[in-house]
């Protein structure tokens, strides 16, 4: 028998059936609640009883916030849409391969089948110091203890840490800001819309929070516009265990031709920075250009520059290049999809 | 001589599974008086949109079961100790093991992740609901287990055995890389993965010829 150490502490429940009841429960109980859609990231905080939330709003039986709408040319995916339904939807298939293909890399099969869209971009950091429960900068303490010279810091960033050295462990935020999806996002004031590339936030801007939802504020669905819909897509995530892991480095892409080259293209990289980093200076920098070695050595190169390793994580950097490589110029192993 | 007189004197009775349907036996009494107690204090009080009760259904292997039920109490949790369905085994308690994996409307599930609230009303199968419940024929998927003996401790049996009849149902006919990767959601302390998938095949095999 499994020892019984993770029994959560009591809390008040709440099933909302509607998001209007949802978003008045949050307002009524504003940062006392805490959100439950799939559950996967919530179930450790309230296991290890690191987070005591007095309300639980649980929003498995909102049926408007589940399933794929099309949206003239475009999608509309609720929130709360599981991410097997996501990759087994043929509009998802044949309009963003990309966002098909990163939601298949998620974690384990069990989880896809639980795990919700919503919840897999908005779940907290996986620094194991902060949800080990030590009090660090990001839960309101004054040290980062995966920055210090013993500290273990093998996933963590190499890119615009400030003073917290966590990473965005979402693979399906990375193609989304690819997509350049929009975020809906209610509250007891209405509703507002978010870019997915400003829906991360940093810890220079707020270091308790991985995204923009405050206390009171509900995401309802993501909008993907038909801006890249059947697009050159490339999606990659590099990982210890081929299940379960979060990406060491993951990479989304989205190429339109022109003719023999490369017409636009939107880059992000995933699990290098505190949020997913949208390299726009390649982007740039290739636009007009050949899809071969050449340009995919100047666009590897151009991708890493500013990194700053800490102790453990320099692999990162080699693995960060060649990965930006292979999605302009495809790999034996990875093959484009369109 | 020695031995056989220090098993004689061993209380057969008390084996653990007793223990447990005892426990339970006695949660159930102490928490039915419980909610009567709660429905005459309670009853006629405005209650907030949303808000839920004990006292719940859940439809398991194809029963309605009344039963009172924490908002903090997991799946898992509920299916071991409050209905003594200890077929569902709790590994990990942490969704990385799958030891948990039960179906929820059909589809596989770590049971161990998920309140018990939330699958209020839906269709939860366990490896108890598996064989035919008048015949006692086991699931296809269970006879691959026996005549592969496919597993060594077989702690995690009953999951990797769910994990399968859920994916079977999207993908009757797979083949041995595909049947690998629907059930990679579930490990093996054994490491007996190559036996695991031989036996799970066999079982796809068996459910195919009905």
């Amino acid at each position: 028998m499994a020892v019984i150490r993770d029994v959560i502490a009591a809390f008040e429940l709440f099933q909302p059936a509607t998001v209007d009841d949802a978003v008045r429960l949050l307002d009524q109980h504003g940062a006392d609640a805490l959100v439950l859609a799939g559950g996967l990231d919530s179930m450790d905080w309230l296991k290890d009883r690191l987070k005591r939330p007095r309300y639980v709003v649980d929003l498995s039986q909102i049926k408007e916030l589940r399933g794929v709408r099309d949206v003239v040319g475009g999608l509309e995916i609720g929130a709360m849409t599981p991410l097997t339904e996501v990759v087994r939807h043929p509009l998802v298939k044949d309009r963003f391969g990309l966002l098909m293909q990163a939601a298949e890399l998620v974690a384990s099969p069990q989880i896809r089948n639980q795990g919700t869209i919503g919840g897999n971009v908005s779940q907290d950091t996986r620094c194991w110091y902060y949800r080990g429960g030590w009090n660090c900068y990001r839960a309101g303490g004054n040290t980062c203890y995966a920055d210090t010279p013993t500290a273990i810091n093998r996933e963590h960033a190499i890119f615009d840490a400030d003073r917290c050295v966590a990473v965005s462990p979402s693979d399906t935020a990375p193609a989304l800001v690819a997509l350049d999806a929009q975020m809906i996002i209610r509250n007891s004031r209405g509703e507002r819309v978010v870019p997915a590339e400003e829906y991360f936030v940093g810890p220079g801007i707020d270091i308790t929070r991985m995204n923009t939802l405050r206390p009171g504020d509900l995401l309802t669905a993501i909008r993907i516009p038909a801006t890249w819909a059947g697009a050159q897509f490339y999606f990659e995530k590099v990982r210890d265990r081929q299940v379960w892991d979060f990406p060491l480095v993951n990479i989304a892409s989205a190429i339109k031709p022109d003719g023999g080259n490369i017409g636009s293209m939107r880059l992000v990289v995933g699990a290098v920075s505190c949020v997913p980093r949208r390299l726009k200076d390649v982007e740039t920098a290739v636009a007009g250009k050949p899809r071969n070695e050449e340009t995919a050595k100047m666009a590897g190169e151009m991708a890493i520059q500013g990194a700053q390793p800490l102790r453990y994580n320099g692999y990162k950097l080699p693995l960060m290049r060649n990965l930006v490589k292979r999605a302009i110029r495809g790999s034996e192993g990875g093959s484009w999809t369109s | 001589m020695e031995d056989n007189k220090m098993s004689e004197e061993t209380p057969q009775s008390a084996s653990r599974r007793n223990f447990i349907k005892g426990v339970i036996a006695a949660g159930a009494v102490a928490s039915s008086s419980a909610y009567l107690f709660r429905s005459t204090t309670l009853h006629g009080q405005p209650s907030a949109a949303g808000a839920v009760e004990r006292l719940i259904t859940l439809n398991v292997n194809g029963q309605d079961r009344r039963i009172d039920v924490m908002p903090q109490d997991t799946l898992a949790m509920t299916l071991r100790y409050k209905l003594g369905l200890t077929g569902t085994k709790l590994g990990c308690d942490r969704a990385e093991c799958g030891a948990c994996t039960v179906l929820v409307d059909d589809v596989p599930r770590y049971s161990c992740s998920v309140l018990a609230h939330t699958v209020r009303g839906r269709k939860i199968t366990t490896i108890e609901g598996l064989a035919d419940a008048t015949t006692g024929k086991l699931h296809p998927v269970q006879q691959g287990v026996i005549d592969e003996q496919g597993f060594q401790c077989a702690f995690c049996m009953p999951g990797f055995v769910m994990a399968t009849v859920g994916y079977l149902k999207t993908n009757p006919n797979p083949t041995r890389q595909e049947l690998a990767h629907g059930i990679s959601g579930n490990l093996c302390r054994c490491q007996d993965y190559d036996k695991i998938l031989t036996a799970m095949m066999r079982g796809a095999d068996n459910a195919r010829k009905g």
